[in-house]
């Protein structure tokens, strides 16, 4: 009986301990379905103790979230690609300092540090921009394959482009900074300009591109790596490709102040950026590059290794310099090219159509048109104004600061509208 | 006596508690934020600033615009089926009824990826146009693709309402108007519908609100632009201190509300009783060949259509590619395999979830049938009322009134009762007891109050006669409306959208919504969709089963 008793209170003591030591690991991601499946499967087989809880928030969300929980509540790791988002967050004192890692693994990626410098949060996997398209979509319609941005500016792509809102994808933001840094501001936009002209649509949501191309329903779609490559690796009749002129920058995992199992929470970062958890980056469903270069020995030929150079990320991306332009840049795009993107492949059909008709012969007015329908409402001094980039970094509650702003946008999108207009009678009357 | 009366005025008074704590009260909460300025007064400063944010003016008009054309074309397809089925000699009333139920038995967002492949740029049929004709149709892009996705799923709205009211007409009116030499078109537009005009309207005012309020739909076609959309873009990205977001909110109330009151106040306006009602049926005309050819055509046009969200999702289910051609390939089960692995935690909680709610909606509506069709009590009507401000009430406004209302609240054992699954049970079972409570009324209607006196003439009292004599009769309507919310609200995505706070407590529906955001994750996602219009449709035709034996019952009893 008092061995019975015994072993029932030992059982009992045995199951308040565990109860005890179960952490639940939450993450706030805005990755998809499959890999934070991957990745509660293996945590929570190496580590029966645990429980690793998913909320699946885009960016935006996922600060919003972190923020409105009171501290010793919030859930415990923060984990989504756009670096911008965890710059955010440390500076409003949501990220504690988990260190620079392993200073025997590269530190740079192309000029991109790997880690944060200060410590407040590590690479986890690289990303790049690159092209994706449909191969039978391609050959459907007689397209050449793409190789860089350039290309995508040729009359052969009209209407079978899609690229995403920056404003609405950090993704595409980066894309879209990348193309002005490599190109300087007006060059740049000028093919932004033309390959949005090309588009048959300006996506709502940056997974409606790969969404797309993927399903055929576009040709060709400006998206981040894994996009391309997971859809190729699972069996889609796509392609992908990393242009010259990319950039290739981490995606990024840290670990949120204020915790409700600070420890736990480190335990599944450690996890995230151990070889056995970057080995689950290289399953087909999921597709990204590893930071750690061991891993890439074990992955399938013909992987993506950005650390052999074979992905040339000729831009050195300025991080400063997105930063300080980042809403003019939006706002810029959205007032050009989202808003008025009707008006734009308008332009842009009149113009391929006069270069069609005049077979090469120089014109004046097609010149003139080609030159109007590509300018950016504003070059770059102005863009780089203080006054400017103040008013657009303004509190959203600031009543006069956002009328101000409004203005501002207005002037833009007449502007932008009249040249268009104007670029299109001018294509119309080339002979 | 007494003692029993003043029993049911508790009951009543915690019946009308919880209806204003979980009803009125977040309602009330998102209206104040719209007009609060931030210091304890009111203001209107937030519609002037969403007025001056042309995103916002921009989905205002696309709102307007899809919810007015799905109205438009689902009348189309609707208003032709109910004619010629109430007044024409018929082979395929059981085609009609299916077409009717078809499309309520999957959420509108998961028949819109299947559609996306079908009709889409680069879909089925595109391909096949192109290759036959050159040509192909933007049925897909952007705000069309919303109105057809919208129009195929809500007709049915329409059809059942005007069927009913088809129904009731007085075949009189109509011999009269043909004895006067009207027929055809004529005959229709001048005595028929204008006739059967309540029932249309009341169909139109439930699709514009459905198509108004619908979050799951724009947001997997990817289309943003839209009200819905933008006020949970706001909310969870901005943060619940958005005002902006509640702006949407109350323009969202607004319209369902003035979309109900509008199509009411437009029949109570004349006068639309008959003399005599549904006296003999309206005698059913032949059709000429060429007529029924035309009929039977627009039907199985009509059914081609609505049944192809469903093939398309059972195809997207069972294959592993599908792009660029006009049928999938590679065969495979893995889809299923994965789902279970994965995700089988969400088909329980959609059971969990949905079960609760229903139980708790057939409890309260039996509840209330009693109180208000066999009480006295003085306001009773009242609880009635508010059972219909959930009727015009989006789940969107609810969902969001909920997590701003209940921020912060514990429930014993220290979880927030926000971030627990709770929450779920409680937003659908406001959401869903009207339905519950019109099924229960309809069944404590049929039941003849003299059966309750002649037992409580041999010495029952109220309780027990509630118990031994009235619910036993009730209980065919009790399990339609248990069925009737349970599916409902399995196919909710709105408020459930707002109110998954972790990948643990997402039901089906959420479920299905998030593996559609990866490309590896459409064929899962597809796969679990199958499993919920299985689930869904079995519950459905379970509840026409039972009302069936009810009413054979009934029947049965009477003679």
């Amino acid at each position: 009986m008092n061995r019975i008793a015994r072993r029932t209170l030992f059982l009992a003591l045995a199951c308040l301990s565990c109860a005890t030591l179960a952490d639940t690991v939450t993450v706030v991601t805005s990755f998809p379905k499959e890999l934070t499946a991957a990745y509660k499967k293996a945590y929570e087989a190496k580590y029966p103790n645990d429980k690793l809880e998913v909320l699946n928030k885009n960016t935006a969300a996922g600060i919003a979230y972190v923020r409105e929980q009171p501290p010793g509540s919030r859930p415990e790791v923060f984990w989504v690609s756009a670096p911008d988002a965890f710059e955010v967050l440390s500076s409003g004192k949501l990220l504690t300092r988990i260190g620079i890692g392993d200073p025997a693994l590269p530190q740079k990626i192309g000029n991109y540090p790997v880690n944060d410098p200060e410590g407040y949060y590590r690479g986890q996997a690289l990303a790049g921009y690159g092209l994706m398209w449909n191969t039978r979509y391609l050959k459907a319609n007689n397209l050449p394959e793409p190789k860089e941005w350039a290309d995508l500016v040729k009359p052969v792509y009209f209407g079978h482009l899609a690229i995403s809102s920056p404003s609405r994808s950090g993704t595409t933001h980066l894309t879209v900074e990348t193309i002005l840094q490599a190109e300087g501001w007006n060059r740049g936009w000028e093919q932004l300009l033309a390959i949005c002209g090309n588009s048959a649509a300006i996506t709502e949501r940056s997974f409606g591109v790969p969404d797309g191309v993927s399903n055929g329903q576009f040709g060709i779609g400006l998206v981040i790596d894994f996009f391309g490559l997971a859809a190729k690796n699972s069996g889609m009749p796509v392609e992908f490709v990393y242009p010259s002129q990319t950039a290739i920058v981490p995606a990024n995992i840290g670990l949120i102040e204020g915790a409700r199992s600070p420890d736990a929470g480190r335990r599944f970062i450690d996890f995230t950026l151990s070889e056995e958890g970057q080995m689950l980056l290289l399953d087909p469903k999921i597709s990204r590059l590893p930071v750690l270069p061991s891993v890439y020995a074990k992955a399938p030929a013909g992987y993506p290794n950005p650390f052999t150079g074979k992905i040339q990320a000729k831009v050195n991306f300025d991080s400063n310099l997105s930063e300080s332009r980042y809403y003019v840049v939006l706002s810029l795009f959205d007032q050009m090219i989202t808003f008025r993107h009707k008006e734009l492949v308008a332009t842009q059909k009149e113009i391929h159509e006069a270069e069609k008709r005049l077979g090469g012969r120089p014109s004046a007015p097609l010149a003139e048109a080609k030159k109007l329908a590509l300018l950016p409402a504003i070059d770059e001094r102005q863009a780089a104004d203080r006054k400017l980039l103040e008013l657009f970094k303004a509190n959203k509650a600031d009543a006069a600061a956002s009328q101000a702003k409004a203005r501002v946008e207005e002037e833009w999108a007449a502007k932008i509208k009249a040249n268009y207009t104007r670029a299109a009678e001018l294509a119309k009357s080339a002979r | 006596m007494s003692r029993g009366n003043s029993a049911i005025a508790v009951v009543a008074l915690a019946i009308a508690a919880f209806l204003v704590v979980f009803l009125i009260v977040p309602i009330g909460t998102v209206i104040h934020t719209a007009f609060a300025d931030g210091q304890g007064g009111y203001t209107f400063a937030h519609f002037v600033a969403f007025n001056e944010i042309s995103l916002m003016r921009e989905s205002f008009a696309n709102s307007l615009f899809v919810a007015g054309m799905t109205v438009a074309l689902a009348s189309l397809i609707a208003v032709p089926l109910a004619y010629l089925t109430m007044r024409f000699e018929f082979r395929g009333a059981l085609l009609i009824q299916t077409l009717g139920v078809l499309p309520l038995v999957m959420p509108a967002f998961v028949g819109a990826a299947a559609m996306q492949l079908l009709f889409g740029r680069s879909g089925s049929v595109n391909l096949l146009l192109n290759d036959t004709f050159g040509i192909t149709l933007p049925l897909m892009s952007g705000l069309n693709g919303v109105v057809f996705v919208e129009t195929l799923h809500y007709f049915p709205f329409i059809l059942l309402n005007l069927s009913a009211a088809l129904a009731n007409i007085d075949s009189s009116m109509e011999e009269a108007a043909q004895n006067l030499g009207a027929h055809g078109w004529r005959l229709f537009r001048k005595v028929v519908f204008p006739l059967a005009l309540p029932g249309y309207l009341a169909g139109a005012s439930l699709v514009f609100i459905k198509v108004f309020d619908d979050l799951g739909t724009p947001l997997v076609l990817n289309v943003t632009n839209m009200l819905a959309p933008q006020a949970y873009l706001r909310v969870t990205s901005i943060g619940l201190e958005d005002p902006i977001g509640y702006v949407v909110c109350v323009i969202l109330v607004l319209f369902s509300v003035a979309a109900m009151a509008g199509a009411w106040w437009f029949v109570r306006r004349r006068d639309y009783a008959l003399v005599s009602r549904g006296g003999t049926r309206a005698p059913v005309r032949r059709l000429t060949a060429w007529q029924a050819a035309l009929a039977y055509g627009w039907i199985g046009g009509v059914l081609l259509l609505v049944l192809s969200p469903h093939l398309g999702l059972l195809l997207m289910s069972l294959f592993k590619v599908w792009s660029f051609s006009v049928l999938p390939e590679h065969f495979t089960f893995d889809h299923y395999f994965t789902v279970f692995d994965d995700s089988a935690r969400m088909i329980w909680n959609t059971f969990l979830y949905c079960g609760l709610a229903a139980l708790v909606d057939v409890a309260l509506g039996t509840a209330i049938a009693y109180i208000v069709l066999r009480t006295t009590l003085p306001g009773r009507q009242l609880l009635d009322h508010f059972v219909t401000v959930a009727l015009a009430m989006p789940g969107l406004v609810l969902g969001i009134g909920y997590l701003r209302t209940f921020r912060g609240v514990e429930l014993p054992g220290g979880e927030a009762l926000t971030a627990s699954w709770v929450i779920f049970v409680l937003a659908y079972a406001i959401r869903r007891l009207p339905y519950a409570l019109r099924s229960c009324m309809a069944a404590l209607t049929q039941v003849h109050p003299a059966l309750e006196e002649a037992a409580q003439n041999l010495g029952a009292g109220r309780w027990r006669t509630v118990r031994r004599v009235v619910i036993p009769l009730m209980t065919g309507g009790i399990l339609a409306g248990f069925v009737t919310s349970f599916i409902t609200a399995a196919a909710e995505i709105s408020e459930t959208m707002l109110l998954t706070s972790r990948e643990s407590l997402a039901p089906m529906s959420y479920g299905i919504y998030l593996y559609f955001q990866s490309i590896a994750g459409r064929g899962p996602g597809a796969a679990l969709g199958v499993i919920a219009v299985v689930l869904v449709a079995l519950g459905t035709y379970l509840s026409h089963r039972l009302v069936a034996a009810n009413a054979q019952h009934r029947q049965g009893a009477r003679e």
